[in-house]
C-alpha cells in the first residue's frame, strides 16, 4: 500500500513538469489570446504603430519582432562561429589541462547574470561602438555581440557532444587515408555531428530571441523599426520586460499578446530543435491518448513488483 | 592551397577562440570586481539601503536572494528528485517517457520573461499571492525543475545496476531499493544538480522582478515581497539611482555565483573521483 | 513433505523472440546442493535468477511452466515477490559489496524487514560471517567500508549478506568467476558446510568445481536440461553423449 502510494506520488512529480508546462501555455494565451483576435492577427503581426493608451490605442509589434530578429540572428553571427570554434577546440585539439580550464569557464559564463552582461554592454561596449561607428551606442549591435557571448555556452556544450559522439572510426578512417586533422575535422567530424549542430544553432536562437533584461540595458529601446545595426530598437521581450510593471487593461493584455507571439516561436524553435537531435521520435508514431497513458501507468513496474509490500 | 598551411591557419582560429573565451570572462569578472570591491565592505553588507540604495547597504537584498532561492528549492527539489526517480526506476522508455522528456526539455527552453508574465498572471493575480517570496519563489521553482531533473536523472542513472539487483535479491520492494541503494550513491549528483538550480535563482532578473516585486525590506513571511541582489542592481544600474552601488551589488553578486560554480565543480570532480575508486 | 524442495516442471523463459530456456524439468532435492554446468548462454543463469524472480527487473520477459517452492508456484499472483526473495538468496557472479560498512551490508535484508534491535542485528551479522567465512577476517573492523575488502572477501561477503537472511534456498551465479583459488577453495569448503542448513544451487565455474561440491548436477546446453542426475553417475557414466562430450573438453 505504502509502494503504490510512492509510485503514485513520484508519478505525479514526474507529470508536474509537462503539467506545468500546459498551464503556463493556457494562462499565457488565455490573457493575450483574446487582444490578438480584436485587434486581428494580420494587425497585430504586421502594425508597427505601439501606442497602448493613445486615445485611440494602437497595437502593433512588427517593429519588436524586427528588433528580435535582428538581434538574434546578430547574437548566432558571432555565437555560431565562435561557439562551434570552441566546441571543436575542446573536443578535437585542447590539452586536458586547457580543457579542464575551457570547461567551468563556459559553466561560469553560463552562470553569471544577465543583468551583468546587459551592465558590460551597457558601460564598457555601447560606448566603444559609438565612438568606433557612431550611433546611439545602445544598438543592435551592441546586444547582438553581448547575446553572441551568451549564448555560447549552450552552442559549445551541445555542439561538442555532438563532436564527441562521432565514432571513433571515422575519424581514425580519414587519418588512415591521408587527411590532415584539420581536414579530418572540417570535412569529416564536423558534417558527421551535423544535426547536433545544427539543434545547438537552433537552442541558441532560442536563448538569444527570450533574453530580456540584458536586451533592455543595452538596445536603447526606442520604439522603431531598424534600419541599420548601430540604430537602438525594442524587442518582444525587452518591450514586455519594460512595461508589465505599470500596464493596466488592454495594454497589459497586448503585453501578454506578445508574450504568446514569443512563446509560439520558441516552441516552434524547441520542437526543430529536438527534431534534430532525433530525441522526437514521437512525431513519427502516433501521440499516445489518454488510455494508452492510463495502460502505460499500469504496466509502468512488472505486476509483480508492485503486490510486494 | 598548401594543406599543412591551411591547418595551420585553422587551429590558429581555434586557439583564439578558445583564448578569447577565457579572456572574455575574465574581462567581465575583472571589471565588476575591480570597480565594486573597493565599495564592499561590512556595512554594506550587514546595513540597509537608504534612500533606495544610493546609500548604505545591501542586507535586504542578500536576504532576499537567499530565501527566494531556498524556497524555490525547496518546492521544486522534492518534484525534481521524485520525478527523475520516476523517470528511471519507475517506467520502461516508452511514448510517456518520451512526452514527460519532452516536457522537460521544453520546460527548459521556456524564456525567463514567459515564466515572469506567468507567475505575474497566475501566482501574483490569479492566486492573489501579490508580489511576494511565495509567488517568485514557485515561479523559480518551475524555472529550475528541469535543471533539476536532468541532473537528478543523471546522478540515478549512473548508479551501478550491480546494486539495484543485489537491493532487490535480498527482497527490498521498489522503494526501499531506491531509498537504501539509488538516492544515497546518487546524492553528489543530485547536490550539483541543487547547487546550479539556487545559482539560476540568484541570478535571475525577469522572471523575479515581476513575481516577488523590487520591495526594499527584510522579508518577514513569504508573503513577503522581496527584492534579490539581481533586481536591486539592474533597479540601480538602470535607473542610475548610483553607479558605485551598483558596481558594489554587482561584486557581491558575481562572487555569490563564483563560489557557488566552485562548490559544484568540487563536488562534480568528488563523485567522479568516488565513481572511479569503485 | 515431498523430498523436494523445488520442483521446476516444464519451464521455459523467453526475452521476446529469444529463448532463453525451454522446457526445464528438474528437482532439487532439500539440503544438498545442485550443481547446475554448460558452456556460456546455456541459460544457467537465467534459470537462476528465474527461481527468485530476479528476472522481473532489468530486460523484460516471459515465462512458461511452474516452478515450485515448497509445493507452492512461485509465479502465482498475489504472491510477495519481496518474501519470496527473502527465502531464495542470490549471489551473483561479480562481488558487489554494497557502499555502505561492512555491518551494514550484512544486515540490510534484515533491516528492510524492519529488524531493529541491535543485540539481535549483531548476532545476524556474526552468525552470517561465521558461516561465510569471513568472520575472522573482519570482526575487528565491522565499521569498516565493504569497499575496502578483497574481492574474495567482498564475495564471501555477499554470501554472509545472503545468509543473513535467514533463506531456505541460496542460489550462486558463479560465485568464484573472478575470484583467486585461495578464495575459491574457502568458499567451497563454506558450501559444504552449508548445505547441513539450505538447500544450494549453484552455477559452478567450471566442471571441476560442480565435481567439488555437488551432490547432483544437470548439463545446461543451448537453454535446454540435457541430463540430470546425481553427481557420481553424470560424471562417470553419462547418458547423453553431449553431456560426455563436455565433461571430457572435447567442446565449451
Amino acid at each position: 500500500m505504502k509502494e503504490r502510494l510512492i509510485g503514485f506520488l513520484l508519478f505525479m512529480s514526474a507529470l508536474v513538469s509537462i503539467a506545468s508546462l500546459a498551464v503556463i501555455t493556457f494562462f499565457i494565451f488565455e490573457a493575450g489570446l483574446p487582444l490578438i483576435f480584436r485587434v486581428g492577427i494580420g494587425n497585430f503581426l504586421q502594425n508597427s504603430i505601439w501606442q497602448p493608451s493613445g486615445k485611440t490605442p494602437q497595437f502593433g509589434i512588427a517593429a519588436m519582432i524586427l528588433g528580435s530578429v535582428w538581434v538574434t540572428l546578430g547574437a548566432i553571427m558571432i555565437g555560431v562561429p565562435l561557439g562551434l570554434a570552441v566546441a571543436i577546440f575542446s573536443a578535437e585539439l585542447a590539452p586536458p589541462w586547457l580543457a579542464a580550464v575551457i570547461r567551468p569557464v563556459l559553466q561560469l559564463l553560463a552562470g553569471i547574470p544577465s543583468v551583468i552582461y546587459g551592465f558590460i554592454g551597457l558601460t564598457i561596449l555601447a560606448p566603444v561602438v559609438r565612438a568606433a561607428f557612431g550611433g546611439p551606442g545602445l544598438s543592435v549591435v551592441t546586444a547582438a555581440l553581448i547575446l553572441g557571448i551568451m549564448i555560447l555556452p549552450s552552442i559549445v556544450s551541445i555542439s561538442e557532444d555532438a563532436l564527441r559522439a562521432v565514432p571513433r572510426a571515422y575519424r581514425d578512417g580519414a587519418l588512415a587515408v591521408g587527411a590532415t586533422q584539420w581536414q579530418t575535422i572540417w570535412r569529416v567530424l564536423v558534417p558527421a555531428a551535423r544535426s547536433g549542430i545544427v539543434a545547438s544553432i537552433i537552442l541558441g536562437m532560442g536563448r538569444a530571441l527570450g533574453e530580456t533584461m540584458a536586451v533592455i540595458m543595452m538596445l536603447g529601446n526606442a520604439l522603431q523599426v531598424p534600419r541599420s545595426p548601430l540604430d537602438s530598437a525594442t524587442t518582444l521581450t525587452s518591450n514586455i520586460g519594460l512595461e508589465l510593471a505599470y500596464a493596466s487593461g488592454q495594454h497589459r493584455e497586448a503585453l501578454f499578446a506578445t508574450g504568446v507571439v514569443l512563446f509560439v516561436l520558441i516552441m516552434i524553435l524547441n520542437l526543430l530543435a529536438n527534431v534534430f537531435t532525433g530525441r522526437l521520435v514521437l512525431w513519427r508514431s502516433r501521440a499516445p491518448s489518454l488510455s494508452t497513458m492510463r495502460t502505460l501507468w499500469r504496466n509502468r513496474v512488472p505486476a509483480s513488483d508492485r503486490r510486494s509490500s | 592551397m598548401n594543406r599543412q598551411l591551411s591547418q595551420r591557419f585553422a587551429f590558429g582560429l581555434l586557439w583564439s577562440a578558445a583564448s578569447a573565451t577565457i579572456i572574455i570572462l575574465a574581462i567581465i569578472v575583472m571589471f565588476i570586481m575591480v570597480q565594486g570591491l573597493p565599495y564592499v565592505n561590512l556595512a554594506f553588507l550587514t546595513g540597509g539601503p537608504i534612500a533606495q540604495g544610493r546609500e548604505g547597504g545591501i542586507l535586504p537584498a542578500i536576504l532576499g536572494t537567499f530565501a527566494l532561492g531556498a524556497l524555490s528549492l525547496i518546492i521544486a527539489v522534492p518534484l525534481g528528485v521524485g520525478a527523475a526517480v520516476f523517470l528511471t526506476e519507475y517506467t520502461r522508455p516508452s511514448p510517456l517517457t518520451t512526452i514527460m522528456r519532452f516536457g522537460t526539455d521544453s520546460l527548459a527552453g521556456v524564456p525567463s520573461i514567459i515564466f515572469g508574465l506567468f507567475g505575474f498572471i497566475f501566482f501574483v493575480t490569479r492566486l492573489n499571492l501579490g508580489w511576494s517570496l511565495l509567488a517568485g519563489g514557485l515561479t523559480i521553482a518551475l524555472m529550475v525543475l528541469p535543471t533539476l531533473i536532468r541532473t537528478a536523472e543523471e546522478a540515478i542513472r549512473a548508479v551501478p545496476v550491480a546494486y539495484r539487483e543485489v537491493s532487490y535479491g535480498l527482497g527490498a520492494s521498489r522503494w526501499q531499493m531506491v531509498r537504501t541503494v539509488v538516492l544515497p550513491n546518487a546524492l553528489p549528483g543530485i547536490v550539483t544538480g541543487i547547487i546550479l538550480s539556487f545559482g539560476r535563482a540568484v541570478g535571475e532578473t525577469a522572471a523575479v522582478i515581476f513575481t516577488a516585486g523590487t520591495a526594499l525590506n527584510i522579508p518577514t513571511s513569504v508573503l513577503s515581497p522581496t527584492r534579490t541582489m539581481a533586481v536591486h542592481f539592474y533597479i540601480l544600474a538602470v535607473e542610475g539611482i548610483s553607479l558605485p552601488k551598483a558596481y558594489a551589488t554587482g561584486a557581491v553578486l558575481i562572487a555569490t555565483i563564483l563560489v557557488i560554480n566552485v562548490v559544484a565543480n568540487l563536488l562534480i570532480t568528488r563523485g567522479v573521483a568516488r565513481a572511479v575508486r569503485r | 513433505m515431498s523430498d523436494f524442495k523445488i520442483q521446476i516442471e516444464r519451464f521455459g523463459y523467453a526475452y521476446g523472440n529469444e529463448t532463453a530456456l525451454r522446457n526445464i524439468t528438474l528437482n532439487v532435492r532439500r539440503n544438498s546442493i545442485l550443481a547446475i554446468f554448460g558452456p556460456a548462454r546455456g541459460g544457467k543463469t537465467t534459470l537462476l535468477r528465474s527461481i527468485n524472480r530476479l528476472t522481473d527487473i532489468g530486460e523484460p520477459g516471459t515465462h512458461s511452466g511452474r516452478i515450485l517452492l515448497d509445493g507452492q508456484d512461485i509465479y502465482a499472483p498475489g504472491l510477495d515477490v519481496a518474501s519470496l526473495r527473502r527465502r531464495v538468496g542470490m549471489v551473483f557472479a561479480l562481488p558487489v559489496a554494497l557502499p555502505m560498512s561492512i555491518l551494514d551490508n550484512v544486515a540490510y535484508g534484515q533491516r528492510l524487514r524492519g529488524v531493529r534491535s541491535p543485540s539481535r542485528i549483531q548476532d545476524l551479522v556474526q552468525q552470517s560471517l561465521e558461516a561465510a567465512a569471513l568472520w575472522d577476517e573482519v570482526r575487528d573492523r565491522l565499521d569498516a567500508p565493504a569497499t575496502s575488502l578483497s574481492g574474495g572477501q567482498q564475495q564471501r561477503l555477499s554470501i554472509a549478506r545472503v545468509l543473513a537472511l535467514e533463506p531456505e534456498v541460496i542460489l550462486l551465479d558463479e560465485p568464484t568467476a573472478a575470484l583467486d583459488p585461495i578464495s575459491t577453495a574457502k568458499i567451497e569448503e563454506a558450501l559444504v558446510t552449508l548445505k547441513r542448513q539450505y538447500t544450494i544451487i549453484i552455477a559452478p565455474h567450471n566442471v571441476q568445481q560442480a565435481g567439488r561440491v555437488a551432490d547432483d548436477t544437470a548439463f545446461f546446453l543451448m537453454g535446454e536440461c540435457i541430463e540430470a542426475g546425481p553427481a557420481s553417475q553424470l560424471f562417470t557414466v553419462p547418458r547423453d553423449q553431449r553431456t560426455e562430450d563436455y565433461i571430457t573438453g572435447r567442446f565449451g
